[in-house]
């Protein structure tokens, strides 16, 4: 299918998700595979190792010593063993670290020069990395220029190009991998890296502080709105084999921009590693959208295989008045570990977090976030929908912080739960410390099943049962879907449905 | 290596007590409850569930306070049956009203065959599933003595225990409501420097459990209670709490719904100010269908008070239409104080309704305003505003006439801090 075809097809989508939803055949449509001949490291993981990541990057030895040094801190650190999820025990010597298609041994200068089955791929998974296309399921109104997303493509370790790199120059935005930035922007680097998530901060963000292999790099200078909305594509294709991303995002001061994030594996029957670090930095007046389309495998309808996700995001607002908001929409991996946090240092700084957590069949989801109050009048703000379906768990933890001197603030918290039969469960954790009495602190949640008369008012309009239950489902996140940007917005829609498929009856 | 500071502490505590003598279905109990004990040890201050209150007064060997004073009866001017524990020694009425046995722990001991040995223990040791209330354990191993009240008709006349004198008891009663039969028991009293006190309560189908407690104004205490619940089918449970002062308060709730259609409201309402640290730890097990349970917990705090609130909702498979409601608000008079919530559900059950709010902030300035623009000075205007905000709490208490009189003891209260 070309991405043409795939664009007509998605268009109009609110009105045909259902139907659409309908038309594709499995219920995990990236499930595929790249046949492609693939270079890894010896499997396992030691100080060896990590050179070895640090070599085929060609890093500086500060980086190396960087890396090392996590490594040393994360061999005496223990697994944490708090969220509400199961899983049996890794094996963290049975795992490849680093794999990197054989055709990208020599760093391709141009797209041009890409290995065309890596080009598939992504066209396949509907991310052009041809500058004059667009993200499929958004098509320009008529009268309006395409708008421009770039794309920052990582397939297992190794990035394999970033597009509209010219073009985001011209505004001093920096868009590269992080192993290029590594190279060409060193005092960035060595200023940022590790300064929101520190290297040991927890077990996985450790783990990822000694073998990151790439990742996305974003800098945009002062006074700055990024020109073009800006995304990282994470696609896993080896077989036993982790991922380990780092991205780091630097918004100066009255800068602007809005950060897309996807991500895909293939099926497959053992299940796979995924340990990434986002950081983000924010300074006055400035303002970051993240967003992320968490897709990855999440396991067949019996449990076996799919995608271990444990990530560590963390957004520091240090400038006054900047503001960070994340968006998650939760659907793929057997296990979910990830709480996008905001750090509201600078005073009037505002964090925000919406999310929508969907578990089907055996997935297990350990999700939330932690907003801390430092600066006065700071602001946040917390919607979490979690729906569980099958035999799936589903949990929302959070942590609300107002800090002594944080005079002012204001936290709004709403964590709704959906149970769609009765193997499933659903719970929230929250966390709620105030230590000032002029800020003032709201969490409500609620936890209930699909509402009879709406489901009523559908069946007796004519619809089956799955697609009563995917229109009630979509209300039910509305107030999530509407935060995203427009190009992920269709995407989840479609995946809040396609999740729930065969979660009826 | 270093010792393990619960090891320690542990060790410390349990070998400054002596475990009571009598062998028989208590002396069988209390080896029961140790064991369970050494197996887990006191809670210590990295422990999760200790996470906002150190256990250490709890803990440690000795009491650190004085014995406080005596302060006056809540329930003074009503008609009760007084039962007065001084220390662990218990007088007991010797008419009671009928459908009532009341008796202590000591005498029941004796007995070869006691209706108390299916619940000594067993309720506390079943709450302590899946979270170990290691405090409770020691109180079952150790307990001196405590009550054994059963229930077998409706009792109109409630019963209330004055705690007077002692040092640093532990008591441990039980109270076994028989089907249909109805009781209300009501606390007061100051129980030493620090007191454990655990309260294992059995209401049977269609049976009826009433209790209210006052912890009335004395500043430098400490307190650690259990309140440990099975509920029939059809039966009602309804606990209040009024805690005025204290330095340091814990008191934990756990409340089986194993009977369908079973109704458990717990609620407290708690002011203090300076050292006060408040923590209300509750946790409602729904296990059986079409069960309502509710917490409402209040707390206003000054000064740099303290106040905690870990409450849960655990609905398991199949406890479907589940109603459970959970609220817990606190007022923070002034900059240094701080309130620490963790309000869990844990559900697996699909059919339910539950929800859970928590809210914290400063006194409307609004309506501070509005009452001092009417001539009611500060002070007066914010003790308005006070009750008010507790009222929603004190309203769980059902007979009207009882809770009456616990707002008019805490509008006292108020007026004279």
């Amino acid at each position: 299918m070309t991405v043409l075809d795939e664009m007509r097809v998605k268009e109009g989508v609110d009105a045909e998700t259902v139907e659409r939803v309908k038309s594709l055949s499995g219920t995990y449509k990236h499930g595929w595979n790249t046949e492609i001949e693939t270079d890894y490291a010896p499997k396992g993981l030691s100080e060896d190792i990590v050179r070895l990541i640090s070599e085929k990057n060609e890093e500086p030895e500060w980086m190396l010593d960087w890396r090392l040094e996590g490594y040393r801190r994360w061999v005496g650190m223990k697994e944490p063993k708090w969220a509400m999820v199961q899983y049996p025990e890794i094996d963290f010597q049975d795992q490849y670290y680093y794999a990197r298609p054989s055709s990208m041994l020599e760093k391709p200068k141009s797209l041009d020069d890409v290995d065309p089955k890596l080009l598939e791929t992504y066209k396949k998974l509907g991310i052009p990395l041809k500058e004059q296309a667009i993200l499929a399921g958004v098509e320009p109104a008529p009268g309006e220029e395409n708008r421009k997303v770039a794309v920052d493509a990582v397939f297992d370790s190794v990035s394999v190009g970033t597009t509209f790199q010219k073009e985001l120059a011209k505004a001093g935005v920096i868009f590269c991998s992080i192993s290029e930035a590594v190279r060409e922007h060193p005092e960035l680097v060595k200023k940022y890296l590790g300064s929101v998530v520190p290297q040991s901060d927890n077990y996985y963000a450790t783990l990822n502080s000694a073998v990151f292999s790439d990742g996305s790099f974003v800098y945009i200078p002062k006074g700055v709105r990024c020109p073009m909305e800006l995304s990282t594509y994470f696609r896993i294709n080896a077989e036993n084999t982790g991922q380990f991303e780092r991205t780091l995002i630097i918004a100066e001061e009255e800068s602007y921009v809005s950060y897309l994030e996807g991500c895909t594996a293939p099926q497959r029957d053992v299940a796979q590693l995924h340990a990434a670090v986002v950081e983000i930095v924010v300074l006055d007046d400035a303002e970051v959208k993240y967003s992320t389309v968490q897709n990855w495998y999440p396991g067949d309808e019996n449990g076996r295989g799919g995608i271990y996700n444990f990530v560590t995001k963390r957004a520091d607002c240090r400038g006054d008045r900047s503001k960070v908001m994340w968006t998650q929409v939760e659907t793929g991996s057997a296990v979910t570990w990830k709480y996008p946090s905001c750090i509201l240092r600078g005073d009037e700084s505002q964090g925000e977090f919406y999310s929508i957590a969907i578990a089907n069949n055996f997935q297990q989801a350990d999700t939330g976030t932690k907003m801390i109050h430092l600066g006065k009048n700071t602001r946040s703000r917390i919607v979490s929908k979690g729906i569980s379906a099958g035999k799936a768990q589903n949990t929302y933890r959070g942590l609300v912080s107002m800090h002594p001197k944080a005079k002012n603030s204001r936290n709004y918290t709403q964590c709704d739960s959906l149970l769609i039969g009765s193997e499933c469960g659903a719970h929230t954790v929250p966390y709620i410390e105030v230590r000032n009495n002029s800020s003032r602190v709201e969490h409500e949640a609620t936890t209930s099943k699909v509402d009879d008369d709406q489901m009523f008012y559908c069946r007796s309009r004519g619809m089956d049962e799955e697609e009563a239950v995917a229109l009630v489902v979509n209300g039910f996140c509305k107030e999530v879907l509407q935060a995203l940007p427009m190009e992920f917005a269709m995407e989840a829609q479609q995946l809040v449905a396609i999740s729930l498929e065969g979660s009826v009856g | 290596m270093a010792a393990d500071p619960k090891q320690q502490a542990t060790d410390e505590r349990l070998a400054a007590l002596t475990l009571p003598e009598g062998g028989g279905w208590l002396g069988a109990a209390r080896k029961d409850a140790l064991g369970r004990l050494q197996a887990v040890r006191l809670p210590g201050r990295r422990d999760e569930y200790w996470r906002y209150t150190n256990p250490t007064p709890l803990v440690q060997t000795a009491p650190a306070l004085d014995v406080p004073d005596q302060v006056e009866d809540p329930f003074a001017g009503l008609d009760t049956l007084v039962v007065t524990i001084d220390g662990d020694d218990i007088s007991v009425p010797d008419t009671v009203p009928d459908g009532l046995e009341i008796g202590t722990l000591r005498n029941a001991a004796g007995a070869d065959i006691h209706w108390a040995k299916d619940v000594y223990g067993r309720r506390e040791a079943a709450g302590s599933r899946p979270v170990s209330r290691p405090l409770a354990m020691l109180n079952s191993a150790f307990a001196t003595n405590g009550l054994v009240i059963r229930a077998t008709g409706q009792v109109t006349q409630p019963i209330h225990i004055r705690t007077t004198g002692g040092t640093d008891p532990i008591l441990h009663h039980v109270v076994k409501v028989e089907s249909g039969a109805s009781v209300t028991l009501l606390e007061s009293g100051v129980a030493g420097a620090r007191s454990n006190i655990v309260t294992e309560i059995e209401v049977a189908d269609t049976g009826t459990f009433h209790h209210i407690r006052v912890d009335g104004p004395v500043r430098a205490r400490h307190v650690n209670t259990h309140l440990f619940a099975r509920l029939g089918t059809e039966s009602t449970f309804k606990s209040f709490t009024l805690s005025a002062h204290g330095a340091l308060t814990r008191n934990e709730a756990v409340i089986e719904l194993t009977g369908d259609d079973a109704v458990s409201h717990i609620a407290g309402a708690a002011f203090g100010q300076g050292d006060f640290h408040h923590d209300d730890t509750v946790f409602v097990t729904h296990d059986a269908e079409n069960c309502e349970s509710r917490q409402v917990y209040k707390k206003v705090l000054r000064d740099g008070a303290v106040g905690v609130f870990q409450g849960k909702i655990l609905v398991k498979e199949g406890a479907q239409k589940t109603d459970g409601y959970q609220i817990s608000q606190s007022l923070l008079l002034d900059d240094d104080s701080v309130f620490l919530a963790k309000p869990e559900l844990e559900i697996y059950a699909d059919d339910v309704a539950c929800s859970h709010g928590s809210t914290t902030g400063a006194i409307d300035e609004t309506a501070l305003f509005y009452l001092r623009s009417r001539g009611v000075p500060e002070r007066d205007a914010t003790n308005l505003l006070v009750l008010s905000f507790l009222a929603e709490a004190v309203e769980e208490i059902e007979d009207e006439g009882l809770r009456a009189h616990v707002s008019e003891r805490l509008a006292d209260w108020l007026s004279r801090d």
